[in-house]
């Protein structure tokens, strides 16, 4: 039904030698304007698949290096109760990739595909996990800023033309708003607490702030897939529109924690009803992406050993399987 | 070493007694009990489960998208099978 046919390449080449005929293609744009889910098996064009394949798949990977951050404090959490916590929300970090790669795999491309383009550093993560956690602070303001981004991004994807992809959203966005509340809880017990406990809140809020922000992408002016991607129903609103959003709704959240937002230019502006905020330093966002941000490194060399030192358990498992199954065959 | 991908299964989950199983997603599993440990720890989690289904992926049969008018078809025109085909006249109960 859905993911069967794993690595499809041939049926991909063929599509992309000309075969899309203008009669096909707007058709295809007819269902998505009628707001018809696009599923599995359908036609679509091959843009259309292969934007949803780099977009799911590094979505997927940002779950999956997601994990490291947080999972950094997993052993030295300030209580059990907020283990217990920090625990559960790794793991649905991963589950989260699961679901994505998942959903990802319904268009034809194969897991390990996946993996490999990411483990040799092809395909990209967003640039977010790259920022250390050097206190427990920090796993507030991911939780609130970097979960609360994740959510203004999630929630219109929602209903994404594409149904696997939309439905594995919808799951997701469920989970996120534990994962963001988690964050707030933590912050706001830090705010309550001693000076020094709020002197760390306000300090994990001046580093996570603008890496939060620089989480919905360059500015519209300067996207490169924004316009088709709109077309196709993919993507609701800009990366602007969606930033505005957020700025929107956690300055007031601050103000409620009795922290300072680390802009100076920051100001409501009555007559629009929307905050006015600093200008987003492009030039650091650029280099993380580009593998120069502050744990990169350290992040891609984690992942590659998890992934060699599992190998043989992979190995070791299929093997009992194949083996259990010629047996029952026999 | 051969580090072939395991299987894909299809995922499938009762939310509650009295409702059918619903496809959640899918995962990879070297076996059978392993597909179901997965697919409880991937999609149940939050006891959204009473019961779950897998079934290896490549077991299923489907019906091809390209031919679902054709496929479809011949349900199309037998209208008369829905009860609002037929009028009934007025002064008529319980029908």
């Amino acid at each position: 039904m859905y993911t069967q046919g794993l690595d499809q390449k041939g049926q991909s080449d063929s599509r992309r030698d000309g075969l899309e005929s203008a009669a096909d293609l707007d058709a295809f744009q007819k269902r998505v304007d009628a707001e018809e889910k696009i599923e599995a098996k359908d036609w679509m064009p091959e843009a259309y698949r292969r934007t949803l394949i780099r977009q799911i798949s590094q979505h997927a990977h940002s779950e999956i290096i997601g994990m490291q951050p947080e999972g950094n404090w997993l052993t030295r959490a300030p209580s059990l109760k907020r283990k217990a916590i920090l625990l559960a929300k790794v793991q649905d970090e991963a589950g989260h990739g699961l679901y994505l790669y998942s959903s990802a795999e319904t268009l034809g491309v194969s897991r390990d595909e996946m993996v490999a383009d990411l483990l040799s550093g092809k395909a990209k993560y967003s640039s977010i996990f790259n920022y250390p956690t050097v206190t427990w602070a920090d796993i507030g303001a991911i939780g609130w800023l970097v979960d609360g981004a994740a959510i203004m991004n999630q929630i219109p994807l929602c209903r994404c033309s594409y149904g696997p992809y939309a439905r594995a959203m919808v799951r997701i966005c469920k989970e996120e708003s534990f994962h963001q509340r988690q964050g707030f809880d933590i912050l706001h017990e830090l705010c309550n607490g001693t000076v020094e406990q709020k002197a760390m809140a306000q300090d994990a809020l001046n580093r996570w702030w603008w890496p939060s922000l620089m989480m919905f992408g360059p500015s519209d002016a300067e996207s490169r897939h924004s316009a088709q991607s709109m077309a196709w129903k993919i993507k609701r609103f800009s990366n602007d529109e969606l930033r505005q959003k957020f700025v929107d709704v956690t300055v007031p959240q601050a103000g409620f924690l009795g922290l300072t937002v680390p802009d100076d230019d920051l100001e409501f502006d009555e007559e629009t009803g929307h905050y006015r905020f600093g200008e987003i330093d492009w030039q650091e966002f650029i280099e993380v992406i580009k593998g120069n941000g502050p744990c990169n490194k350290q992040r891609m060399a984690k992942r590659r050993k998890a992934h060699d030192d599992g190998a043989w358990v992979r190995e070791a498992a299929r093997a009992y399987g194949e083996k259990q199954a010629a047996k029952q065959a026999a | 070493m051969n580090d072939k991908e395991w299987p894909l299964y299809e995922v499938f989950i009762r939310s509650k007694s009295g409702l059918s199983h619903r496809h959640a997603g899918s995962i990879h599993a070297a076996d059978d009990q392993m597909a179901l440990d997965h697919a409880r720890d991937t999609y149940t989690r939050r006891t959204e489960g009473v019961s779950i289904w897998v079934v290896r992926s490549s077991q299923i049969v489907a019906s091809d998208p390209a031919e679902t008018s054709a496929f479809f078809e011949p349900a199309e025109d037998k209208i008369y099978r829905h009860p609002t085909f037929y009028d009934i006249p007025d002064g008529v109960e319980n029908l």
